[in-house]
């Protein structure tokens, strides 16, 4: 399977995507000469949790800044919430909540007064006094920060900080959220409880469209994936189909020459103890009983399945350090 | 937005040490005049500095004279040009953008904010020198101070004893490059020889001033504590106006660079190339223009009659920069990518 070839996978049935909240059609951004963000077609359906999942430097954040108006496209359309981008942004982005390659804050305030200055900057409409401290403490208090004291953000850890951005994140209630590396800096236990956050919000109806470059991160999370290379979208699709059955058996044995002989060309990858084999009429019980009226002793027969890694990694072909190292170079000018 | 960049004026600690410097430099230079009774002969030092041990109330005047060439635009240009920059670098402005705030309102809210920042310091110095002043120095009778004015040095400024008066009528059609043609006239004349006037000066340290240097004899009346502050007040609101050229350049510069100190140093420099040229005879043709070239025309504000001509002049030429260089940040800010 070639990267470069334009188009990109689905490897399920295509299923009808719903009402989507994030949709763009060939959206390209240059920089110069390069290319950052390279006619992408991106569907995110609603209650979607979507992985946007790419190595550094793919045009991940490009993307991500596109739909929330700060990097202007060089081409193509933007549909966010049913209104086009960046035009009617400023409409959209009360609905809203983002965290964009990592948290910021003043440092000098403590993060309460930070929340608060970024709350009161939001739209008017949004502002009424006594509500706004609630709104700051009530979002302190789901991510966790609930008890924070007077300290300067100066002084957090990279998890606080993180657990802040994404306070602000949820500020508005927002209808959609778009992160970007959420869960950069925490540990285990914080990853634990801002992938169960997420969850629980989803579950209220937020469409969570998060980007990162961790795929076990996607894969624990998320419904859907977009897989990005070198600013093409590659693979867009359901998990569930992206890791579904390959057509092939995973045989493993104490005596793999024997099995080896007794299914000739069936076997399509060896490994040691392990073969993978074409799947013959019948599944898996009727290789089962083949093998073993041919003496061949059987540790473990399965279906395989693909992972997530498998496909990435075919998808997004070798190679490609070199020359995603001069692309991360260029893509921030 | 604007009151939220305002709490963030103040609640930022860099804002209080820079208006602290600027209040302690006249405080200091108080301090020395007093106890050593040595001021600069008049039309050497800072203006008003020689005058001041007369009438500490002429302090604050004194004191934006200290502070108006470096302390003043280095403070202005170190805030403006670090409103959209610093917000910039430090990441919080992507974050302001998707809250969202417009970039319209933002860059408004910002211009706001340095423009307090600049009328909070001009009237934090008058102040502060103002107790200063009187407090160490009394608050003698002003009329002395004003008539011991000394003749402001510089390329272009003008208004020398004996043309003073007269100029505003007989220069009011002259703009442009007229003007720097006939301020380098005067700046020929030796303002020192035009002592003959009938000016009463009761103090006899006044009179060995008077008789050692250049200065510029304006016949006037005497100095109301009304008048006075009437005066100040022009002066500082002269100052503020002439600051906010500076802020323009250096928010315009914030706007182009995600660096503060990128910024405020290129602000910096466009003074400084400003200042250079503007006592530069061969730049003649440009230097009506230059944003530096009207700053000291505040002096004006003490003299009797006030001198309007050069004081005009810059209220045009700031309002100028102001506007242009707004509406290069307005443009450039609203159609960039935000990549910081």
């Amino acid at each position: 399977m070639s990267a470069g070839n334009g188009t990109t996978q689905r490897i399920g049935a295509r299923r009808d995507p719903g009402r989507l909240v994030i949709e763009t059609r060939r959206l390209t951004k240059r920089y110069g000469a390069h290319t950052a963000v390279d006619d992408v077609d991106l569907h995110v359906a609603e209650g979607a949790r979507y992985g946007f999942l790419g190595p550094n430097g793919s045009g991940k954040t490009t993307m991500v800044r596109m739909l929330l108006g700060l990097v202007y496209a060089t081409r193509g359309e933007i549909t966010v919430l049913g209104r086009p981008v960046p035009s009617r942004v400023a409409e959209v982005l009360p609905e809203i909540g983002a965290m964009v390659e990592g948290p910021a804050a003043y440092p000098h305030l403590s993060g309460r007064t930070n929340l608060a200055l970024l709350d009161a900057a939001g739209p008017r409409r949004d502002r009424d006094g006594r509500r706004r401290r609630d709104r700051v403490e009530e979002v302190l208090e789901r991510v966790g920060l609930g008890a924070i004291d007077r300290r300067p953000v100066r002084a957090y850890s990279l998890g606080m900080r993180q657990r802040l951005g994404l306070a602000g994140a949820l500020l508005n209630r927002p209808r959609l959220l778009v992160l970007d590396e959420p869960t950069n800096g925490l540990d285990p236990h914080g990853i634990r409880e801002v992938r169960d956050l997420l969850l629980e919000l989803n579950a209220a109806g937020t469409t969570v469209f998060l980007s990162s470059h961790l795929l076990a991160e996607i894969e624990a999370l998320c419904t859907t994936v977009g897989v990005v290379d070198r600013g093409r979208l590659v693979l867009e699709d359901d998990l569930d189909a992206v890791r579904g059955p390959t057509g092939r058996l995973v045989v493993r044995t104490p005596d793999p020459d024997a099995a080896a002989r007794v299914l000739g060309s069936a076997v399509a990858e060896r490994q040691d103890h392990t073969l993978v084999v074409e799947a013959a009429p019948g599944g898996p019980p009727a290789l089962a009983r083949h093998l073993v009226e041919h003496g061949v002793p059987l540790d473990g027969l399965v279906e395989q399945r693909r992972s997530l890694e498998d496909v990435v990694v075919a998808l997004t072909g070798p190679g490609s350090d070199t020359s995603r190292a001069s692309r991360r170079n260029g893509a921030r000018p | 937005m604007i009151a939220v960049e305002l709490v963030k004026l103040i609640r930022r600690p860099r804002t209080w040490v820079a208006v602290g410097l600027l209040c302690l430099l006249p405080a200091v230079v108080a301090v020395f005049l007093a106890t050593t009774r040595i001021a600069p002969p008049p039309g050497q030092g800072a203006a008003f500095l020689s005058a001041v041990l007369q009438s500490g109330s002429l302090y604050p005047a004194a004191a934006l004279a200290l502070v108006l060439p470096l302390f003043l635009p280095i403070a202005v240009a170190v805030v403006a040009g670090d409103a959209v920059a610093g917000e910039s670098s430090q990441g919080t402005l992507r974050y302001l953008l998707v809250r969202p705030v417009r970039r319209t309102s933002l860059l408004v809210a910002k211009l706001v904010s340095v423009v307090v920042f600049v009328v909070g310091s001009v009237v934090a110095v008058a102040g502060t020198s103002y107790v200063v002043g009187v407090s160490l120095f009394g608050a003698g009778d002003p009329v002395a101070v004003v008539r011991a004015l000394p003749e402001v040095t510089g390329g272009g400024d003008d208004a020398v004893a004996g043309t003073g008066p007269a100029a505003p009528a007989g220069g009011g059609g002259q703009v442009g490059s007229s003007d720097a043609a006939s301020g380098g006239q005067a700046g020929a004349t030796r303002p020192g020889a035009d002592t003959g006037d009938g000016a009463v000066v009761a103090d006899d340290q006044a009179a060995r001033e008077r008789a050692q240097a250049s200065v510029s004899s304006l016949s006037g009346e005497a100095l109301s504590p009304a008048d006075l502050a009437a005066r100040l007040l022009g002066a500082m609101g002269y100052v503020t106006v002439s600051m906010l050229g500076v802020a323009a350049i250096a928010l315009f510069l914030s706007t182009v660079t995600a660096s503060s100190l990128g910024a405020t140093l290129g602000a910096l420099a466009a003074l400084v190339t400003s200042q250079v040229l503007v006592s530069l005879d061969a730049a003649a043709a440009v230097t009506p223009y230059l944003p530096t070239r009207y700053w000291l025309a505040w002096v004006d504000f003490f003299r009797d009659p006030i001198f309007l001509r050069d004081i005009t002049a810059g209220l045009w030429l700031q309002a100028g920069y102001v506007v242009v260089l707004m509406l290069a940040a307005w443009a450039n800010f609203t159609t960039k990518d935000v990549t910081s």
